[in-house]
């Protein structure tokens, strides 16, 4: 049996210590905002925060979870105005949204180690997760706004 | 407010919608007492024109089903005032669910804050077409979504009146309130929405002036999915939730047309919560968009699923494309291109002008195969139960999905449902919806228990509908002012037809016209030609289709053109484009035209001219570069839209490259949502950027190669350009012809790369993707 916590909820998983927790929170607890995109780490698409840390969760097993805190994208924010989530919203960030959860889990672990990041601390963090519909002149925008700095000139119109 | 009169014109001359008062249908349920439903009804027969005229239909009147007879777009407005709007078309990125709300409600005076969006099933006879592809959302349905809001407008107001005995010319409706103002008297929308409905739907329907637009036009409105993609709220195909839901993922054959000989299942039996383990016959080749076929195992969960198919042993019998290899076929694609094919289209006299001509250029330019690889891999729920299927997808095609549930189960139409999530994007691969059957076999096998289907990402890559493989072969004579005299364009790729008919060796009228037979380029003498090449993998559309190959030959061939003649490339493209004037597509052998009617739609090389004078004022053009930095050029039209880009690029003594800035400049006609242009040209130079330089499909004995995002590698934040500037070119009124924006952006990205490496270093990029060709 295996003991951890879930966006502030205690959890305890006795089904395979092996399976990602990727699957456990999409089909055991239909956390669904954590989205598989690659499987083998390459996308980060289902990055979540463990034990405070920017974490793949599809090629991290529920066994590696014991006894830590899981934040997903759902517990990021109770009322989903974390500053990286209010500036997605204020850029108009997403385009077909699907990796978003992820960028933004990614963003928001960047800015707790690193408030005023710089555009390589960018490249450097959020180069991990990709967006097929080419988000990325927002993210970036988003990423400083959310720092509370000038988004350089993306071009992103400001809505 | 003025009455729209060219607008009602155009509408009476074609394609008038007809507005059906329904609330009493019920097709809403509870979501509101007045319930407007669109019908798109044909339009009287002008008795002016030909039989031929009138057989020949355009826009969203020429696509299966069309927009007539049925109810297409709801207006629901509640008694709360609550105004919820139904789109019919899928939203993978694009903002159409936005863009229609906003539509409706600008028409509407509604409070946008009030203003709920619900997304239709698939059912075209009720909605009309659904197909969302071809860049054509906004296109085709803004007028009709206009009109839409507009005749609810009008009954609000009508019955505001008719409660204050006063007549509705002394009634406004001005942000979700109606004023009488002589009597100082207003009313909320839903206090009259029930009275609204009771009256019958106008005919005669007065538009707003587009100067009194609250959203359209205005970009200030934010994507009305925000909240919930921020949150994790936002439901996508792999995300719906059933109780009593299993799970299941499929093995394919590797090669397409592969088949199972035998399986040994009895080591994925012991995967614990595994279900069960079937067989799905494949479907032969043409496979059209019916599944490849494999063994499925449904199971208790996504990992035990997957764990249970990693211990299957298959027998395949590989079919006739076991023999696949890119690298060998590609040399015979270069033999086609270099022998006389199929003429397309041909003017003057080119071999006679090629004799006369000073000198001779000739280039031969290679595209790969390329997968959509949208983020959200192929997913689906489907419920088989009691002789009913319904299923929850991320489809591009709601109807397409609900046909071939149909053909699979051997279902009527009325048992089959086919709900439309968000698509975690799209580009074309969620056009085909073999994975929705897959789902719905897998749900029967198990007897009814709904069952959610996930393709991996080495799914996505393996068994793909891909984009074609090309080899573009051009000459051109010049004349001793370096100009064109002569133009020779062979075009050779496997067609997208072949997924629907046995061994086609030609590409199709749209695929011809994806920027090859429409090339608008003033030259004398031309010939186009289309050798055979046979398809050995399932193709299929990828966002902006041909025109990625064709764009990339002409573009790169044209400023090759320039250097041999020592000209500026921009001012040569330029002068190539010829004097400003309308081609008539018909008239150089384009039949298709992205589907519009070439006289409302010519192709107008100004407009080209102007995106391409656009970009290069963006870029700076003309300016110093400093060593190993370079500009370059492109221009294309597509989707009835035109975009140009300038690039700017850094290549150092090692060969790395570096995307510094892109321009783009596009030019849509009237632009409904300009936010979302923006958004979608800055995502379309990213994913044309990744065809240039890192992404390519490869197959060796029948089986792709690229595995996930290690092989199969797409531009990352690091790599994007740190600059995109996206330069709107507006032209005409909101009443005139719309372009496409989804996938106009793509086509120009990768040649303007390759002129600016060239302008950079002085050598030439022939084959995509670039990769490490500067550094060998």
């Amino acid at each position: 049996m295996i003991k951890l916590t879930v966006n502030g909820a205690a959890r305890s998983f006795d089904g395979d210590p092996d399976m990602p927790l990727l699957w456990y929170l999409r089909d055991e607890l239909q956390l669904t905002g954590t989205k598989f995109g690659c499987g083998v780490s390459l996308c980060g698409a289902c990055t979540i925060h463990l034990g405070g840390a920017a974490t793949r969760a599809c090629i991290t097993p529920v066994s590696a979870a014991e006894g830590q805190e899981i934040v997903t994208i759902e517990g990021l924010s109770p009322d989903g105005n974390h500053p990286v989530q209010a500036a997605w919203r204020d850029l108009n960030v997403a385009q077909c949204g699907f990796c978003q959860c992820g960028q933004i889990m990614q963003a928001a672990a960047l800015l707790k180690d690193t408030p005023k990041p710089s555009d390589q601390d960018i490249d450097d963090t959020m180069s991990g997760n990709i967006c097929r519909c080419g988000t990325y002149p927002r993210i970036r925008a988003a990423i400083h706004q959310a720092a509370g700095q000038t988004a350089p000139a993306t071009k992103g119109e400001r809505l | 407010m003025i009455h729209d009169a060219k607008l009602s014109a155009e509408l009476a001359a074609g394609t008038k919608p007809a507005l059906d008062n329904v609330s009493r249908r019920g097709i809403l349920g509870g979501a509101g007492a007045l319930v407007l439903a669109l019908s798109l009804r044909p339009a009287r027969a002008d008795e002016t024109q030909t039989e031929e005229q009138k057989a020949q239909k355009f826009g969203a009147d020429g696509m299966p089903h069309g927009w007539r007879d049925d109810p297409k777009v709801f207006v629901a407005i509640a008694p709360d005032g609550t105004v919820t709007v139904t789109n019919h078309r899928s939203d993978m990125g694009q903002g159409i669910r936005t863009s229609v709300a906003f539509t409706v409600a600008d028409e509407l005076e509604a409070d946008w804050a009030k203003v709920k969006v619900v997304q239709a099933w698939g059912d075209e006879t009720r909605f009309g077409n659904q197909d969302t592809d071809g860049s054509r959302s906004t296109r085709h349905f803004f007028q009709h979504f206009r009109h839409a809001g507009a005749a609810a407008r009008l009954m609000l107001i009508q019955a505001a009146a008719k409660q204050w005995g006063v007549p509705a010319s002394e009634v406004t409706a001005v942000n979700h309130t109606l004023t009488h103002a002589k009597s100082g008297r207003t009313l909320g929308y839903g206090a009259v929405a029930q009275a609204a409905a009771e009256l019958p739907v106008p005919t005669d329907v007065t538009l707003k002036d587009p100067k009194d637009f609250r959203y359209i036009g205005t970009g200030k409105v934010g994507l009305i999915d925000n909240f919930d993609i921020t949150t994790g709220k936002a439901i996508y195909g792999l995300d719906t939730k059933l109780d009593g839901m299993l799970y299941a993922v499929v093995a394919r054959p590797a090669v397409y047309g592969g088949t199972v000989k035998s399986f040994d299942d009895s080591e994925a039996k012991k995967v614990p919560g595994v279900v069960k383990i079937f067989k799905i016959d494949a479907t032969p080749i043409p496979t059209e968009f019916m599944p490849l076929g494999g063994v499925a195992v449904v199971a208790k969960n996504t990992w035990s699923a997957m764990k249970a198919r990693d211990a299957l042993k298959i027998t395949w019998d590989d079919g006739p494309n076991a023999g696949y290899d890119t690298d060998v076929f590609r040399k015979e694609l270069e033999a086609a291109a270099r022998k006389p094919g199929k003429v397309v289209r041909t003017q003057g006299d080119v071999e006679g002008a090629m004799a006369k001509a000073k000198t001779k250029v000739q280039a031969e330019y290679f595209v790969p195969h390329l997968a959509q690889a949208p983020m959200e891999p192929p997913a689906a729920v489907a419920r088989v139960k009691d002789g009913f299927c319904e299923a929850w997808a991320c489809v591009q095609g709601p109807q397409a999905a609900n046909d071939r549930l149909m053909k699979a189960l051997k279902l009527p139409d009325d048992k089959v449902k086919v709900n439309v999530t968000l698509l975690g994007g799209g580009f074309g691969r969620k056009s085909k919806p073999d994975y929705v059957v897959e789902a719905a076999l897998c749900s029967q096998a198990v007897g009814g228990a709904p069952v959610k289907l996930a393709w991996t990402r080495e799914d996505d890559l393996h068994h793909g509908f891909y984009h074609t493989i090309s080899v573009e072969h051009l000459e051109a004579g010049l004349d001793d002012k370096g100009m064109p005299v002569a133009w020779l364009h062979r075009s050779v790729a496997p067609t997208i037809g072949s997924i629907f008919a046995p061994d086609p060796k030609h590409e199709l009228p749209f695929e011809l016209g994806m920027g090859l037979v429409n090339t608008p380029l003033n030259i004398p003498n031309m010939r186009l030609e289309n050798p055979e090449a046979a398809a050995h993998v399932r193709v299929g559309w990828f966002r902006s289709v041909s025109n990625i190959p064709h764009a990339f030959a002409i573009q790169s061939f044209v400023s090759e053109l320039a250097h041999a003649a020592g000209r500026e490339p921009k001012a040569y493209l330029l002068e190539l484009l010829g004097p400003d004037r309308k081609i008539d597509p018909t008239e150089i052998g384009d039949v298709w035209n992205y589907g519009e009617d070439p006289k409302r739609y010519p192709i107008d090389t100004g407009r080209l001219r102007g995106v391409i004078e656009a970009a290069a004022k963006g870029a700076g053009w003309g300016r110093e570069m400093p060593k190993g930095r370079g500009l370059g050029i492109a221009g294309h039209y597509s989707f009835v839209t035109y975009t140009a880009v300038a690039a700017e690029v850094e290549v150092d003594d090692k060969g790395q490259l570096k995307v510094h800035a892109i321009d783009i400049a596009v030019d849509c006609g009237p632009q409904v949502n300009p936010e979302r242009i923006r958004s979608q040209m800055e995502g379309a130079v990213v994913m044309g950027m990744g065809l240039a330089l890192t992404s390519e499909i490869t197959f060796k004995q029948g089986r792709a190669v690229q595995n996930n995002f290690d092989g199969y590698e797409i531009t990352r934040i690091d790599a994007a350009p740190k600059v995109i500037r996206v330069h709107l070119v507006s032209t005409g009124a909101y009443d005139g012809p719309l372009g496409g924006v989804g996938e106009p952006g793509v086509p120009p990205v990768a040649p303007a790369i390759a002129n600016a490496i060239f302008a950079a270093t002085g050598r030439r990029v022939r084959q995509l993707p670039i990769r490490d060709q500067l550094s060998a």
